[in-house]
């Protein structure tokens, strides 16, 4: 069953990608399998994040980007993701919306993730995602998630450049910084450059820019006004893109990325291995209960419990 | 493992009214739904396309132009064209009492007309939840 799967996969298959990409989501027990099985395949594509606040444009840019890549001949694919509702799980994925014009494109592939509800974090389930694409051979892959919240960030660190996008007119565009998003950004995007303001916003970009690269004189990062609606600074927007990544490349500054996205992924697997073991070994579940009745009761410390318990999983394990 | 439905609501035909199907959009993510959607005037083949990438479980049409006949059979045909045997159609939208057996027996499994409350929406996807969860 694997090996057809990844035959499939590997001579481009739209259906199994698909199916793939939903055995990661589900987590099926067979992921693994598939996942080690593709590895050896990846490594060819370039992977692209873009980051930004909803409504600034992420998916209209892409939608213009496509139309660029394509013409280069090559193949593209988005994973493009956005919130689960904390309330009921479920989620309006509307972002394909903006690109639909690429739907019946043999070249391009777009699929729409919801970001909750991922064993092993977001992170996780998309750097397994990518992993199906690389090998499936799509020379371009771009992951767009909304830059708020703490895991839609993190998943900007599994890809080797990042695009961060602002616009005017979302108020206190400094925020952005206060909440650590302009540290990610290698290539800033100002959109909608068709508004007045969009020229204030480039200033402050370049002003706390100028702070961040202050102490390193090397690392400058581009800035792009563009308008995706009236499709304008894009051909500027790509070629940057091209020539950063090629100066990534020849720095050895994306090899050094891709090792540390590699550090990253073994240490959440590890993490999530050991503790469905100890979890299974001290049964977790089922006494749960009875720790927090002791803890209730006063009868019992949280530190030594745990202390206690993390004792005899050592025990065990020095035994096999 | 935890498997969730998913589901694609796109809009086929040339009508720009959209309300009703983001309504329904809205009330499948509320019941713990995974919704995708295209947007307007999509052709039937991209609808299929979107469809297998998305790798949905069902996919709900709606139209409020009149083509139904035309463009409801058309999904099924092109989705069965491409192996996606398992996957769900289901139509909605202003379509006389008369079409309606017509289209299931071309592969729509429910048509629901306006007025319809969304609950009955919900039971359809749930009475098919083995059916997809298998
Ligand atoms: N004026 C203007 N509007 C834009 C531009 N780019 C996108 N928009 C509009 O902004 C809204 C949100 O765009 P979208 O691509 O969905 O943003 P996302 O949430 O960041 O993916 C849509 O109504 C777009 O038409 C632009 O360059 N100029
Ligand atoms: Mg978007």
């Amino acid at each position: 069953m694997i090996d057809e799967i990844v035959k499939k996969i590997l001579n481009g298959d739209i259906r199994a990608i698909a199916r793939a990409i939903s055995w990661i989501e589900n987590d099926l027990p067979d992921k693994e399998a598939l996942i080690d099985e593709l590895f050896k395949q990846t490594g060819r594509a370039k992977i692209i994040g873009i980051t930004g606040p909803p409504g600034s444009g992420k998916s209209s840019l892409l939608d213009r980007i496509i139309d660029l890549e394509k013409q280069k001949g090559k193949k593209i694919a988005v994973l493009a993701i956005d919130p689960s509702s904390p309330f009921s799980g479920g989620a309006i994925l509307g972002d394909r919306v903006r690109m639909q014009k690429h739907a019946t494109d043999p070249q391009v592939f777009i699929r729409s993730m919801a970001s909750r509800g991922h064993l092993g974090g977001l992170a996780g389930a998309t750097a397994d995602a990518l992993k199906v694409l690389d090998a499936a051979g799509y020379d371009l892959i771009i992951i767009e998630t909304i830059g708020v919240g703490q895991t839609e960030i993190e998943v900007m660190n599994i890809v080797d450049l990042v695009l961060l996008v602002l616009v005017p007119g979302l108020g206190d565009e400094i925020q952005a910084l206060k909440a650590g998003v302009m540290e990610i950004g290698d290539i800033f995007v100002i959109n909608k450059a068709d508004k007045d303001e969009a020229r204030r916003v480039k200033a402050e970009v370049e002003y706390v820019l100028h702070l961040k690269n202050e102490d390193s004189k090397e690392s400058s990062n581009p800035i792009f006004m563009t308008s995706a609606t009236q499709n304008t600074g894009i051909k500027e927007l790509v070629e940057g893109m091209e020539s950063t990544l090629q100066q990534m490349e020849e720095s050895g500054l994306l090899k050094e990325r891709r090792l540390k996205r590699l550090a990253l992924e073994l240490k959440r697997i590890l993490s999530s291995k050991i503790e469905d073991h100890v979890h299974h070994f001290l049964n977790t579940e089922n006494n749960l209960e009875l720790w927090l009745d002791q803890l209730a009761h006063r009868q019992a410390a949280p530190y030594q419990l745990i202390s206690k318990k993390v004792k005899q999983v050592l025990k065990e394990f020095k035994k096999q | 493992m935890s498997k969730r439905i998913r589901i694609l609501i796109a809009k086929p035909g040339l009508d720009g009214h959209d309300r009703g199907a983001k309504y329904v959009a809205r009330a499948l993510k509320d019941a713990g739904y995974e919704v995708i959607y295209t947007g307007i005037r999509q052709s039937p083949e991209a609808i299929a396309k979107t469809a297998i990438q998305e790798d949905v479980d069902f996919v709900g049409l709606s139209l409020l132009s009149g083509a139904h006949n035309e463009l409801f059979p058309e999904v099924v045909r092109l989705l069965r064209k491409e192996g996606a045997k398992n996957i769900i159609v289901f139509g909605g939208g202003v379509i006389p009492e008369e079409d309606i057996s017509f289209l299931q027996e071309q592969g729509i499994e429910a048509v629901f007309t306006p007025g319809t409350p969304i609950q009955k929406v919900l039971n359809f996807i749930e009475s098919k939840k083995e059916k997809v969860l298998a």
